[in-house]
């Protein structure tokens, strides 16, 4: 018998610490010696904490949304008096949410432990790299990978076969091996994820592509901003050091590969291959022009490859089962599986592993489970800073490279945040807007102030003084600074804009002409006003007003003086009897 | 060393010798002195050490790896996780990602600042708290977000918030008080 907790950084912030000491002391009070084990992330984040109860036999019960009284009931009833404890468990359609997914890269996550080499070589690990250095020559690797048809799931999609080819036939006697998992999206999180709860499957996946272009160093460039990730990783480069998986004569075969860990610290330009470079070199992180190429010129001048996470956690899966049945998975354009970090206003929220070729609509409501609180959709946001807003009109629109590219938006990383009628869409891009704007390295004018204008502009339309041609100012700026940017964040900042004019100008023209948030989420365009019949006069809306707009004598009618009130909406807040109006 | 030929009143404080020396740091400097690009990295650990980057320390870092300080600040100032002032005991950062935006972390924010009396970016009176806006924490399900030294709170409410804020107040005097 053992008990397992899902400890990835959303379960330890769902309590699954807390969990685990109710369970040792419980435990222990029963007087039971059972081991409690570790686990990643299973990606039902809403379900956060998890634990699974596995008896002699190895079945295994789930429990969701554990409480410490939980932890209690499960030790005394579950485990001693053999009870079923029904309501604590995962429900079937839970279960359904899972088993719609095809999991390739999430596949040991939240049901290995991360923090012991022994579970992952149980689960096959390690078996496709000895594959790829005992077999395989490194043009076979990369002809497999070719069949495969991977593409780079950091965002921009290049064949992954194409840039280790590059890397290749660059010569040089020292390459080196580089993993992007400066994963900056807001909205994105399954590259933490991998690190936390498989970190075996990207070392091996970097060691297939170093011995494919003859790397013998490797670097992870992981963001500052998760230790945890950071913790498991090095524990897991050092077991495979341990155990002959990194460091010299690699499989008997006279390969040398060792791999470090670069903390980032807190640069989303970083997340650019050359900016990358420049940051692992210790200098400012800012992007160059290409060509060269990192596979001509990259790390120290060397042939570099950068892949991010999720694609080096694919490799490993191609090897062992053929590139043909990759290719078998998706559409004609886009291979395999996608990531996707679902959250936002959506009811099941977490990480999702899906084929290529499902709807957005599928995603979000047969497997996300629609949207919270029976509120209406409105738009779904892809591609974070990058990408754009695709509204309810198109959510029929296939997963793949190109079909979600003509939408506007972009596969990018994976993050899909889903928004309801509460969202404001202006708001929404004032909200990107802000991002690029702070993150612009400032290399190019029109990156640097071009992003700070269109910011200025959102921000004013927020604000209610929208003027008449702020629609059409937007959009000249948007193109212009696509022109005039040299890499991918400037390039792309106008995209949050663009999208949404493109779907939502009513929404624009509202809050310019008719200065109306419709989603009521825009304070400046907001009105207070009491509700006559609700008040009961308790003074409590009056004593909060941090400006004295709240008139009344006690156990009267208050009034709200328009002229004065700020729009702070603390008296909507503060009121119980839903006497306090928003329009 | 570079500095040596600097003319006395460059500004660069290369040949001032009131510089003190960071004695915590020079294991640091003395294990990535022949790695070459580990400035970030050396900058990281001085900031582990001594909480903050003040221009005494960057400049110290400056003379020790001979690095310009140009260089040094240029670096220090072009990326996030570096501060340059002294921060509170307790380090709250409010997750600005996507997800957290959508689901109120504005209002989140409103609620601390109201609670401690301080705006983004400062430090309350006794020294206790800070408050930084950081990017996206990677919690995005358990929106909003906001971590607090090395504990990651998640699906904040404004009660929740004020709770938690109590909670450390209190644990804090208790601690103080046995002292």
């Amino acid at each position: 018998m053992k008990i397992v907790i899902g400890k990835g950084s959303c379960g330890i912030a769902a309590g699954a610490n807390k969990i685990q000491s109710a369970f040792e002391e419980n435990l222990s009070l029963a007087g039971l010696d059972i081991p409690i084990e570790t686990t990643g992330c299973i990606g039902a984040c809403y379900l956060e904490p998890i634990v699974d109860v596995f008896d002699d036999a190895g079945n295994k019960i789930t429990f969701v949304n554990v409480t410490t009284d939980n932890a209690r009931e499960i030790v005394e009833q579950h485990i001693l008096e053999k009870q079923a404890l029904k309501g604590l468990q995962i429900t079937d359609a839970d279960m359904t949410m899972i088993g719609k997914q095809k999991r390739i890269v999430l596949k040991n996550s939240g049901i290995i432990n991360p923090e012991r080499i022994e579970d992952y070589l149980s689960v096959d690990g390690y078996e496709a790299a000895k594959k790829c250095l005992t077999e395989l020559t490194p043009e076979e690797i990369i002809e497999t990978l070719k069949i495969a048809g991977l593409k780079g799931r950091g965002g921009a999609g290049f064949p992954t076969w194409f840039k280790w080819n590059a890397a290749y036939k660059s010569p040089g006697a020292v390459k080196y091996m580089v993993c992007n998992a400066d994963e900056g999206d807001p909205g994105a999180f399954m590259d933490r994820s991998v690190l936390e709860s498989d970190p075996h499957a990207l070392i091996e996946g970097m060691l297939i592509g170093a011995r494919a272009i003859g790397a013998n160093e490797g670097v992870v460039y992981v963001r500052a901003e998760y230790p945890l990730a950071i913790v498991r990783l090095q524990g897991a480069i050092n077991q495979a050091r341990e155990s002959g998986y990194l460091g010299e004569n690699i499989f008997n075969t006279g390969f040398d590969f060792d791999l470090r860990i670069k903390a980032g610290a807190g640069a989303f330009v970083c997340g650019e291959e050359t900016a990358l470079i420049a940051s692992l070199e210790g200098e400012r992180g800012m992007p160059r022009l290409k060509p060269p190429f990192p596979a001509q010129k990259g790390y120290w001048n060397k042939p570099t490859n950068i892949n991010n996470v999720e694609t080096f956690a694919n490799v490993p899966w191609i090897f062992r089962n053929g590139g043909e049945a990759y290719a078998a998975i998706g559409t004609k354009d886009s291979k395999g599986t996608k990531v996707f970090a679902l959250t936002g206003k959506i009811a099941h929220g977490g990480l999702v592993e899906i084929p290529m070729g499902l709807t957005l609509r599928d995603v979000i409501y047969d497997i996300g489970g629609g949207i919270k609180n029976n509120k209406a959709f409105k738009a779904v946001q892809m591609g974070g800073p990058s990408g754009g807003c695709v509204p309810d009109s198109l959510l029929d629109t296939l997963i793949d490279y190109g079909e979600i590219t003509r939408t506007g938006a972009i596969m990018g990383s994976g993050g899909m945040v889903v928004m309801d009628e509460t969202t404001c869409m202006v708001d929404m891009a004032r909200f990107f807007l802000d991002f690029t704007c702070k993150e612009s390295c400032g290399k190019c004018t029109y990156c640097r102030v071009g992003t700070k204008r269109m910011l200025e502009i959102l921000t004013r339309i927020t604000k209610g003084q929208g003027v008449d041609g702020d629609i059409e100012l937007l959009e000249e700026l948007c193109y212009k600074i696509k022109e005039g940017s040299m890499c991918g964040l400037g390039q792309t900042a106008p995209n949050p804009i663009l999208t949404t004019i493109k779907y939502f100008r009513n929404e624009y023209e509202d809050h310019i002409y008719n200065k109306k948030c419709t989603a009521r989420s825009c304070k400046a365009l907001l009105t207070y006003a009491i509700n006559e019949e609700n008040c009961i006069g308790c003074g409590s809306c009056k004593k909060k007003c941090p400006v004295e707009a709240i008139e009344g004598e006690k156990k009267k009618v208050h009034k709200i003086n328009q002229d004065l009130c700020i729009k702070c909406g603390k008296c909507f807040t503060v009121c119980k009897f839903d006497a306090v109006l928003v329009d | 060393m570079s500095h040596e030929t600097h003319e006395h009143g460059c500004g660069c404080g290369c040949n001032d010798e009131r510089i003190k020396p960071f004695d915590d740091l020079t294991s640091v400097l003395k294990k990535y002195a022949d790695v070459p690009g580990s400035l970030i990295t050396v900058l990281q650990k001085a900031q582990e050490i001594y909480g903050f980057l003040s221009f005494d320390l960057m400049r110290y870092i400056a003379l020790e790896t001979d690095i310009s300080i140009a260089k040094v600040y240029g670096v220090a100032t072009f990326y996030t996780q570096f501060r340059f002032e002294p921060i509170g005991k307790y380090l709250v950062m409010l997750c600005q990602g996507t997800a957290c935006h959508v689901n109120g972390a504005k209002m989140i924010e409103e609620v601390v600042m109201d609670d401690l009396n301080i705006k983004e970016g400062e430090t309350t009176a006794d020294g206790l708290f800070t408050l930084n806006n950081v990017a996206c924490l990677g919690c995005c399900s358990l929106s909003p977000v906001m971590m607090i030294n090395d504990t990651t709170y998640g699906q904040l409410t404004p009660d929740k918030v004020k709770n938690i804020l109590t909670e450390i107040k209190e644990k804090n005097d208790s601690q103080e008080g046995q002292k």
